[in-house]
């Protein structure tokens, strides 16, 4: 019983203060999608929006062929995984596992029989009569899920799951629900702030900003080929490079920096490009060397990174990071280029 | 490390310590002095003022009143303030803030001001009967203590777990019922200790509101010294400490007393 789960136009405030602005989002039936952004952007609202704690001002949310947009809450069948687990601490664990299938009507017996079933999937089948403040981080997070499982929903949804969790229980944690979630085909929706864990368990993300969806790709995508400005700063392009063509010459591009600074580019590599255009880098795609044909620079702080030296380069328009080798250690003050690494560069649409 | 008191620290702390606790000693002894008027310190011993209670009959009616106004009164209480607080908290954020200090006006109200409009608009103007005028004026008088004290249990209460219940598809009342109040119930306990013990010993507002054939323990007690000046009075609020006492004591055991100051 997989279905898809779709946004349509949809927009919604609080008070007079607008917090989505037209977001339109489809999840494919069984598909795990993350909400990823910053505090602020929308995706806990969108959330809540699907869940029902929250009516859009305008736009549908259809479940498959059903219309949730104004259904009730506690009619909408969806699993909800909190960031504070949210288990009910006066009953015990089995009980707050087996509470959905009570509001559904089942039995007793029928009751115990799926929570310790569930319970045993997620590897607490010995903790099923402790009390929730009788266990820790990890083990809640683990009953929350279990409890969200049970009821067999059409849609998933995890608002910041991991959060309270330390690093090393985080990863095995995400792995969990990602193998739960596989093993049962549910269409998720996932709402998280840290993009390492968007982008390692779910099948596309989409990166939120100010109540929009910048982008919603799959992750390697969303990481190697950012489709504007806000998305390939949030994906580590930390140098945005303004740029505009001068001559072009069959597949070659001649484009100028502010300062003047003159670099070549092949379409073949980047694709077509534009006569404004903005070149995004990661440090490591900005070679630092002596000369060469590409930005001159004044070299800044130089760090060490281990596999690299990193320096900060100051230009006429503002200062960029580049990667220098090993083999070739420059001091702060001297006069270098920076060489663009064409495989790890892309081209982007001129914000202007 | 040993702190050190300034000796005029420990002076001090040790009057008010008497002057807070002294009064109890003084009901005490008066209670049991052998004579017929209240006197401290007491002049021989006597049981027969704790004896003379239980033979005089508007005490045990009244004690009666008393209990079931304060019994009624609180519960009323409890049915407006404890979804009162629960509105208070959980949509704190989109409510007015001076919303919550209405609540607790009955407290800044002068009681005898409270009483006597109670007893003009409730008494004359409704003319309601002196028994439910009684436990509406108590209702109005211990409900600051039901919304203060069930709020404060709520401002603890994390929201996300009614909504997990509501998502697993459970009706907002049924979660209501089901799984915030089973999680808030000390603090309801608390407040309804709190309240009942507060409407037992009231007597501001009950002087206004009592009528023809009804009365509470306290305004029978003040009519007894009026009339008597004996030592049944001091009998009577020995009785009524020890009931106090006996909550406090029950409330400490099961709750913590700081339960009632959080």
């Amino acid at each position: 019983m997989t279905v898809s789960l779709t946004l349509d136009h949809i927009t919604a405030h609080y008070g007079s203060t607008q917090v989505l602005e037209d977001l339109s989002l489809a999840i494919k039936a069984g598909e795990l999608v993350s909400l990823l952004g910053s505090s602020g952007c929308g995706k806990t609202t969108t959330l809540r929006l699907v869940a029902g704690f929250l009516e859009p001002t305008s736009g549908t949310i259809r479940l498959g062929e059903r219309d949730l947009t104004r259904l009730a809450a506690h009619t909408r069948d969806i699993g909800l995984v909190f960031q504070n687990y949210a288990l009910f601490p006066h009953l015990s664990v089995r009980d707050n596992v087996a509470f959905g299938l009570k509001q559904r009507g089942l039995g007793a017996a029928e009751r115990t029989a799926r929570a310790n079933a569930m319970l045993e999937r997620v590897g607490l089948s010995s903790f099923a009569d402790r009390m929730p403040a009788a266990l820790s981080g990890g083990q809640k997070q683990r009953v929350a899920l279990a409890r969200a499982l049970v009821i067999e929903p059409p849609l998933l949804m995890f608002d910041e799951p991991l959060s309270n969790l330390d690093a090393k229980l985080r990863v095995d944690m995400r792995v969990e629900i990602r193998r739960l979630q596989r093993a049962n085909g549910t269409t998720s929706l996932y709402v998280t702030h840290d993009q390492e864990e968007a982008f390692s368990i779910s099948d596309r993300v989409a990166i939120m900003n100010a109540g929009k969806i910048m982008q919603l790709d799959r992750p390697e995508v969303l990481y190697q080929r950012p489709a504007n400005a806000f998305v390939a700063r949030f994906v580590g392009f930390e140098n945005l490079i303004a740029m505009s063509v001068t001559a072009r010459e069959g597949e070659m591009v001649t484009a100028v920096t502010q300062s003047g600074a003159t670099l070549q580019l092949s379409q073949t590599v980047f694709g077509a490009i534009p006569d404004r255009f903005v070149l995004a880098a990661r440090p490591e795609g900005l070679a630092v060397a002596r000369e060469g044909e590409g930005i001159p620079v004044t070299l800044g702080i130089r760090t060490y990174l281990g596999r690299a030296y990193q320096y900060q380069c100051a230009t006429a328009e503002g200062n960029y990071l580049g990667n220098g080798p090993l083999t070739d250690l420059m001091e702060p003050g001297a006069a270098a280029v920076l060489i663009p690494v064409p495989e790890q560069c892309c081209i982007l649409p001129s914000d202007a | 490390m040993r702190t050190t008191l300034h000796p005029a620290l420990i002076v001090i702390a040790s009057i008010i310590f008497i002057i807070l606790i002294a009064p109890l000693f003084i009901i005490l002894g008066a209670a049991v002095s052998d004579t017929n008027y209240l006197t401290f310190p007491p002049q021989g011993f006597t049981m027969r003022w704790f004896t003379n209670i239980f033979e005089i009959s508007a005490f045990r009616t009244t004690a009666i009143t008393s209990l079931q106004i304060a019994f009624f009164g609180t519960f009323l209480a409890l049915l407006i303030g404890i979804p009162a607080a629960y509105a208070l908290n959980r949509f704190r954020i989109r409510l007015p803030s001076w919303l919550s200090n209405v609540f607790v006006l009955p407290i800044l109200v002068p009681e005898i001001v409270l009483g006597f409009s109670l007893m003009k608009s409730v008494t004359i103007n409704l003319g309601l009967p002196v028994f439910a005028t009684l436990m509406l004026g108590h209702a109005l008088l211990v409900l600051p203590y039901a919304v203060r004290v069930v709020g404060a249990s709520l401002a603890s209460f994390d929201f996300s777990i009614e909504e997990a219940a509501i998502s697993l598809g459970c009706p907002p009342l049924k979660t209501f019922l089901t799984v915030v109040l089973p999680n808030i119930s000390a603090g309801v306990i608390a407040a309804f200790i709190l309240a009942f013990i507060t409407s037992i010993n009231d007597v501001s507002i009950s002087l206004f509101l009592t009528g023809p054939g009804i009365s509470t323990l306290p305004i029978q007690i003040l009519a007894h010294m009026e009339q008597f000046f004996d030592p049944t009075i001091a009998s009577v609020s020995v009785l009524l400490m020890l009931l106090t006492v006996g909550v406090m004591a029950i409330v400490e055991a099961t709750l913590g007393l700081t339960f009632l100051t959080k």
